[in-house]
């Protein structure tokens, strides 16, 4: 058996080669399907199942806010999750997302430092939509100058950059808690409201605009997604596979940015919901194509914020909200994936 | 042919490639040895692009390794190197359908299948075609990288340390596999390996290193002596001859006989000690 055969000889098993797909591997591509097909039918059950439990009273009203809170959850689920999952490909590593990395305290601190040089007054005065375009274009600018830094390193040794993370993370933090507390109380108030996600009141407008860019964002990762698959191999496998590396991450990064950004942007942060996210859906689908790893997180992603919302809304009376149940259920996570990546 | 010009790197102020100027032929096996730290894995690096140098240019025949194409050279010279990610959920055929990725960028066609199933049927890895790469041994899994390599169809192939963490059975066989590779499929082969013996048995030509500079290079026979290993390796090491392969015996300084006259073998200790079967 030769390796390099003659052409003529070649073009005669081509035909053959047609069935090039062992029976187990088609059952894994249809284990795939059925798995993928299965997440979006329970999205879709989730979202019916909000819009329509319990209707007391006007069904106008219920509806028009109610379809705008599940299209918030809808469009945070997806951006987090596409963007997470993305994120730990290039980075190499499972635990490392935007969150992770500090981009959440990024957002509290681009909030305090706002109320703090131009006060309440104005922020309050700012339209949602101003509000949101300051955010996102701070967030984009500082975000990419963040994660530029941080993969910028020629170092790329995990622990190393999970604690950079929690460094940048918490001093953002107390920058941020610093600033509050020479803040005047009517100032503070303010700023508290910011600082948890919330779905309940999200405008119409500014929703579409988040959504229209989220479609964006998601559309531009779609030729990128079959060389993130070869970059999962690491650099140097990807790079001798004439992968344009840099140009790979650094297009990567940007719609990341972007996604994080306007999600953020719109309801506020949710520290670990990417991290939870993402790694269910590598989880639950076991392929390495970031065409169906992708599609399987964003569906996690919107199942998880819709189901967790109606749980946290329609069943526990609003007693308390989904971001402190994604940050306890997600910061246990992250303590085990953390002990388990130590011990290897 | 490779041919490397004037290439200068250095990594803060330690150098490590010191205007090492080199040609390797075509379609033989070449091995760098030289100690750790000697800048072969680093030299590897700069011939396959991983690694920018400071000064300095790569020629793969005609083709300016710095400043061609990612295609360009990517279906030109395929490189191994050690530190490996596993993904997770990846089969060995979805490896091997890598190396098919600089002429089909993901999407491939039916020749590519053929080429991927001949180097699986080459590596014998029909067998483990499904199993996912974090089922295997470590050395199966260097066998289905091998397999990607060669799906990659390049004429020049690059491996560092080809022999890290295989048993003596699987280095054998490893090497023996480079071997046929270089003799049927006329690839041109350059290795990095730390034992002098396997170079010494299995190559055409031998690169010896240190601190950054090619000390001396030739066939296995003119590199296999005691006076140019212990120049390149800072080591008094004996050399025999076994039937025509040349053997450094390192395990011990000076080994079996006490300091001879350098370069001289003892006629006596070979028929003695070696002739056995």
């Amino acid at each position: 058996m030769t390796l390099l055969q003659s052409r003529t000889e070649r073009a005669s098993r081509v035909a053959a080669a047609r069935d090039h797909a062992s029976p187990e591997e088609r059952r894994r591509r249809t284990r795939i399907r059925v798995t993928l097909g299965i997440l979006g039918l329970l999205c879709v059950l989730a979202v019916a199942a909000y819009l329509t439990y319990d209707v007391r009273g006007s069904w106008d009203y219920a509806m028009d806010l109610r379809s705008r809170q599940v299209g918030s959850l809808v469009v945070v689920g997806a951006a987090v999750g596409a963007s997470s999952l993305v994120f730990q490909t290039i980075a190499g590593s499972r635990i490392l997302t935007p969150s992770v990395m500090g981009f959440d305290a990024l957002y509290l601190l681009v909030q305090t430092v706002i109320v703090f040089f131009f006060g309440s007054a104005t922020f309050l005065m700012m339209g949602v939509a101003e509000r949101f375009l300051v955010n996102a274009a701070a967030l984009v600018v500082f975000g990419m100058l963040l994660f530029r830094w941080l993969f910028g390193r020629n170092s790329r040794n995990l622990l190393v950059l999970v604690l950079v993370g929690i460094v940048i993370g918490s001093l953002f933090n107390s920058l941020t808690s610093l600033a509050s507390r020479v803040l005047s109380p009517n100032d503070f108030l303010t700023l508290q409201d910011v600082m948890f996600a919330t779905f309940n009141t999200v405008d119409g407008d500014l929703l579409w605009i988040v959504g229209a860019v989220c479609v964006v964002g998601l559309l531009a990762l779609v030729p990128l997604l079959r060389y993130l698959d070869v970059v999962d191999l690491g650099y140097d496998s990807a790079v001798a596979l004439g992968v344009p590396y840099h140009r790979v991450v650094t297009l990567t990064l940007a719609v990341v940015t972007l996604l994080v950004a306007v999600s953020t942007a719109l309801v506020g942060p949710m520290l670990f919901l990417g991290l939870i996210v993402a790694n269910l859906a590598r989880q639950v689908v076991p392929s390495h194509r970031h065409t169906d790893l992708v599609l399987g997180s964003i569906l996690v992603g919107i199942l998880s914020t819709v189901a967790g919302q109606f749980v946290v809304g329609h069943l526990l009376d609003n007693g308390t909200t989904l971001s402190v149940v994604v940050n306890l259920v997600g910061g246990i996570y992250f303590i085990l994936l953390l002990m388990r990546t130590v011990r290897l | 042919m490779i041919t490397v010009r004037d290439v200068t790197h250095r990594y803060d102020k330690q150098v490590v490639l010191d205007e090492v100027g080199l040609s390797l032929p075509v379609g033989q096996l070449t091995s760098i040895v030289g100690a750790n730290g000697a800048g072969k894995s680093t030299l590897l690096s700069v011939i396959s692009r991983l690694i920018k140098p400071e000064r300095g240019s790569v020629f793969i025949d005609d083709l300016d390794v710095l400043n061609a194409g990612d295609d360009a050279i990517s279906q030109r010279l395929a490189v191994l190197r050690q530190d490996n990610r596993i993904t997770a959920r990846l089969s060995v055929v979805d490896l091997v359908r890598f190396g098919r990725f600089p002429y089909s960028k993901g999407r491939l066609t039916p020749e590519d299948h053929v080429i991927v199933d001949e180097a699986l049927d080459y590596l014998d890895l029909q067998p483990l075609r499904d199993r996912y790469l974090d089922q295997l041994s470590g050395g199966q899994r260097q066998r289905a990288y091998i397999a990607m390599i060669l799906a990659q169809d390049t004429d020049y192939i690059l491996l560092d340390e080809p022999l890290n963490n295989l048993d003596m059975k699987h280095s054998s066989s490893m090497m023996t596999l480079l071997r046929r590779a270089a003799d049927d499929l006329g690839k041109t082969i350059v290795l990095v390996l730390h034992d002098i013996n396997f170079a010494s048995c299995f190559s055409d030509h031998i690169v010896a290193m240190r601190d950054g500079k090619v000390v001396v290079q030739g066939p296995p026979a003119d590199i296999m002596q005691r006076e140019t290993l212990r120049q390149v390796f800072d080591m008094d090491i004996h050399v025999q001859d076994l039937h025509g392969m040349r053997l450094g015996i390192f395990w011990t300084t000076g080994a079996p006989v006490g300091p001879g006259p350098l370069g001289q073998e003892t006629p006596d200790l070979e028929d003695t000690s070696l002739t056995v079967g």
